[in-house]
C-alpha cells in the first residue's frame, strides 16, 4: 500500500522509499532512555521517593529498540547517519554503547544537574539539542517504561513546530512526507504528515536486530560525546513513590467446574455484571 | 480560589467518547471542592449539536472549534485549537482522558502552553491549594504521587477511573478560531477493526486468553465467554505469548507492550500473570482467573480464582452465565 502522497517507488525489501539522490544524506536522531528491565522487581527505597537500584539490570527502553531499528532501516535505504541522544547520568553510557553496537554512528549524552526532570524540562533540553543538530527525522519510543508518561515525542514536535506520528505501528517515508498507522480504540488510523517529524514507535513497527560481536567491537571506536546542560525547573514535583495499592485478598473459589456456581454468585451480587 | 477547569471532549464521527465525560466529571468534582468553574473544549466538524450533552455534565461554557478540516483528528491542528481554547477560557487546569487521542494531544498542548503535565493519572485530589495526582509507574509496580505547580497545568486521566456523573451546566457556546490548512500532520482515514465490536479499552468486561488455551482453535471459548455477557458488553484480550505465536493480532494484546485496560471485570483464562501482563490490567476493579496451576502468579492479583482446566471450566461457565442472564 503506497499512499498517493508519497510519489516515489516503494522498495519491497526495506518497506521504504529510496531518496532522490544517491546517497542523499539524511540526518536521523533517536532519543533513547536507560530504564530498569521490564521484568525487574521494583522496590521503593527508604526515602519513599526513589527505587532501590542495587542489583537491578538496566536496559535500552523496549520501545526505543523499535526507534533505533527504524532509524537504522531508514539509513540503510536512504543513506545518512544515525545519532542516538539521551538525557541522563554517566550510567546511561552503557545503553548508548549498546545502540552504537546495533549500528548507530554516534552517541550523545546530555548530563544534567539535580534530580529527576519532568516531561517539560526533559523535552525542552532534547528539543534545544535537536534544533542544534537539525535532523530531518527524530525517532523515539512511545513510552518510557519507568515513568510511563508518553509525553516526550509529541511535546518535542509541538515545541519545534514539527509534525508528529505517535504510537507508530507502521511507517513509510517519502521524499518530503511520510505516512503511518497508529492503534486507536477499536481500530487504527492512518496518518500523514510533513518533514521534519518526530515519530514515536510502538511494538509491531519492525523486528529489532540484535547486536553482534563485530558491532560490539566497532562500537568501542565510535564517537560518544558527553555534554552538560542546565534544565529549567520542573513543574511536577515528586511527593512520594509507593508500592501499588494492595489488591483485595484473593479467594480461590474451588477446583474445576464445581466452582462455577460460587463464581456466578459473586458476578451477580458483588461484581454486579449479571 | 476560583479556578477554571477545562475538560477536552473527545468525539469521533460525532459521538462523544465516554472517557472524556469522565475527564469532565473529574473537572466538575475538583471545581466543586475548590470553587471555580468548569469549561469544556470541543473540536470537530459540525459538532455543535453535542453541546447539550456536554452541558449535562456540568460545563458552563463550551469552547468550540469547528471546521470541515477538523472532521478527522490532526494532532497539529487540534493541539493549536485546544491551546487557544485554554488561553481564551483562562484555564488553569486542562484535563483529557488518556485515550489514543488524548495522549497524543495533551503533551503537545502542554508544550504549546509551556505547562507541566501528569499523564495517565488514576487519582487526583486537592490538598489545600495544591493539586495532587497519583499515577502508576514501572508498569504498575509502583505508584508516584506528584504535586503540580505553575499554571496552566495539563493532566490525562486513565479511562474507567471514575463514573461520569450528570450535573446541569449552562453550556454557553464560545467560538474558538479553527486552525486553517495546511496542517503538519493529519489523520487520513480511520481503519476500524470492526464496528460492532466494543473497543478493548472501553469495555466494561474484558475476557483474555493465554497460552493455557493450548490451540488457536480453542479461542472460540474466549470469544464465547465474552459474548455470553451480552452484545457489546465484553471485549476479548490476549497475552503476549499468544500474540507472538500468531494466534491473535497485536491490537488485542494486554500488558506493558500492549493495551492498558481498567474494566469493571477482567477474566484471565490460562494466563500465568507475568509482570508485563499485570502491567496492562492490574487496575481492573475485579479480576477473575482460571488456571490449572494453583501457584500461578495471576492468582495473587485475582479477587476470585478457579483452579482448573480452562477447556473444561469455560464451556460450563458460558452456559451458567447465559442461564443467569436469562433468569
Ligand atoms: C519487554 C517485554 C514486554 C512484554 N510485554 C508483555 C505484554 O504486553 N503482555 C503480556 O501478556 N506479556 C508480555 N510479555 C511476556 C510475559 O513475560 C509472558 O511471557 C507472557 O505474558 C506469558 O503469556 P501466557 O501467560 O499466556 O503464557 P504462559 O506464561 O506460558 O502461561 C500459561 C498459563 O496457562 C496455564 N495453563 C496451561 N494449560 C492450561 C489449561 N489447560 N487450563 C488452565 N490453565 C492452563 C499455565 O499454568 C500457565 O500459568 C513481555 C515480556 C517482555 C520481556
Ligand atoms: N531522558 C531521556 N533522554 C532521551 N530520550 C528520552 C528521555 N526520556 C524519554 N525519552 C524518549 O521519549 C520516549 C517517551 O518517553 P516518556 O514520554 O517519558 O514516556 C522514550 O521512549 C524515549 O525515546
Amino acid at each position: 500500500m503506497i499512499p498517493a502522497i508519497l510519489s516515489r517507488p516503494f522498495s519491497e525489501k526495506t518497506g521504504l522509499i529510496p531518496g532522490t539522490k544517491k546517497g542523499a544524506d539524511m540526518e536521523i536522531l533517536v532519543l533513547v532512555k536507560h530504564v530498569p528491565a521490564s521484568d525487574a522487581a521494583i522496590k521503593v527505597a527508604g526515602d519513599g521517593r526513589t527505587i532501590e537500584t542495587a542489583g537491578l539490570s538496566f536496559v535500552l527502553n523496549p520501545y526505543d529498540e523499535y526507534a533505533v531499528e527504524e532509524a537504522l532501516k531508514t539509513k540503510e535505504a536512504k543513506g545518512g547517519s544515525v545519532t542516538v541522544l539521551t538525557v541522563g547520568g554517566p550510567e546511561t553510557v552503557k545503553t548508548l554503547r549498546h545502540c552504537l553496537a546495533l549500528g548507530a554512528d554516534k552517541a550523545i549524552r546530555i548530563g544534567v544537574e539535580g534530580g529527576e526532570l519532568d516531561g517539560l524540562a526533559t523535552s525542552n533540553i532534547l528539543a534545544d539539542k535537536i534544533k542544534e543538530l537539525n535532523p530531518e527525522l527524530v525517532f523515539c519510543g512511545k513510552q518510557a517504561i519507568d515513568n510511563d508518561d508518553s509525553q516526550i515525542g509529541p511535546r518535542i514536535a509541538a515545541r519545534l513546530g514539527w509534525a508528529c506520528l505517535s504510537d507508530a505501528s507502521t511507517f513509510v517515508l517519502g521524499d518530503a512526507a511520510w505516512s503511518g498507522e497508529r492503534d486507536i480504540e477499536g481500530g487504527k488510523e492512518s496518518v500523514e504528515g510533513s518533514l521534519p517529524a518526530v515519530i514515536t514507535c510502538d511494538k509491531g513497527l519492525n523486528e529489532p536486530r540484535y547486536a553482534n560481536m563485530k558491532g560490539i567491537m566497532m562500537a568501542k571506536k565510535k564517537p560518544l560525546e558527553e555534554v552538560e546542560a542546565s534544565p529549567m525547573a520542573s513543574k511536577v514535583e515528586m511527593v512520594k513513590l509507593a508500592p501499588p495499592p494492595p489488591r483485595p485478598e484473593p479467594t480461590i473459589l474451588g477446583e474445576g467446574p464445581d466452582a462455577i456456581p460460587a463464581l456466578i454468585e459473586k458476578l451477580k451480587n458483588e461484581v454486579k455484571v449479571l | 480560589m476560583s479556578k477554571i477547569w477545562l475538560a477536552f471532549i473527545e468525539q469521533r464521527e460525532g459521538k462523544i467518547k465516554k472517557a472524556s465525560l469522565e475527564a469532565l466529571t473529574l473537572a466538575k468534582n475538583l471545581a466543586t471542592q475548590a470553587g471555580g468553574t468548569v469549561h469544556a473544549a470541543l473540536i470537530g466538524d459540525s459538532v455543535q449539536g453535542l453541546s447539550s450533552e456536554i452541558a449535562g455534565y456540568g460545563a458552563e461554557k463550551i469552547f468550540l472549534a469547528e471546521s470541515p478540516d477538523l472532521a478527522l483528528y490532526s494532532g497539529d491542528a487540534y493541539s493549536k485549537a485546544l491551546a487557544q481554547a485554554a488561553k481564551d477560557s483562562g484555564a488553569e487546569v486542562v484535563i483529557a482522558s488518556h485515550t489514543a487521542m488524548g495522549k497524543d494531544l495533551l503533551p503537545r498542548v502542554a508544550s504549546l502552553l509551556e505547562a507541566g503535565m501528569v499523564s495517565d493519572a488514576t487519582q487526583v485530589e486537592l490538598q489545600g491549594e495544591d493539586l495532587i495526582a497519583t499515577k502508576p509507574v514501572y508498569a504498575g509496580k509502583a505508584y508516584k504521587t506528584l504535586k503540580v505547580s505553575g499554571q496552566p497545568f495539563c493532566l490525562t486521566l486513565r479511562p474507567n477511573t471514575l463514573p461520569p456523573q450528570e450535573s446541569a451546566g449552562e453550556g454557553t457556546i464560545v467560538t474558538v478560531e479553527a486552525p486553517a490548512k495546511p496542517f503538519l500532520d493529519w489523520v487520513k482515514e480511520i481503519l476500524a477493526a470492526s464496528t460492532d465490536k466494543t473497543p478493548l479499552q472501553e469495555a466494561a468486561i474484558v475476557v483474555s486468553g493465554g497460552r493455557g488455551l493450548k490451540d488457536p482453535e480453542n479461542w472460540k471459548l474466549v470469544e464465547g465467554l465474552a459474548e455470553a455477557f451480552g452484545p457489546g458488553v465484553a471485549a476479548v484480550g490476549a497475552s503476549r505469548a499468544v500474540v507472538d505465536a500468531g494466534w491473535r493480532p497485536h491490537s488485542e494484546q494486554v500488558g506493558q507492550t500492549g493495551k492498558v485496560v481498567s474494566p469493571t471485570l477482567y477474566i484471565a483464562l490460562g494466563i500465568s500473570g507475568a509482570i508485563q501482563h499485570l502491567a496492562g490490567m492490574s487496575t481492573s476493579k475485579y479480576i477473575v482467573a482460571i488456571n490449572k496451576d494453583p501457584d500461578a502468579p495471576i492468582f495473587k492479583v485475582a479477587n476470585y480464582g478457579i483452579v482448573g482446566d480452562v477447556l473444561e471450566v469455560v464451556p460450563s461457565l458460558i452456559e451458567a452465565i447465559k442461564a443467569a442472564r436469562e433468569a
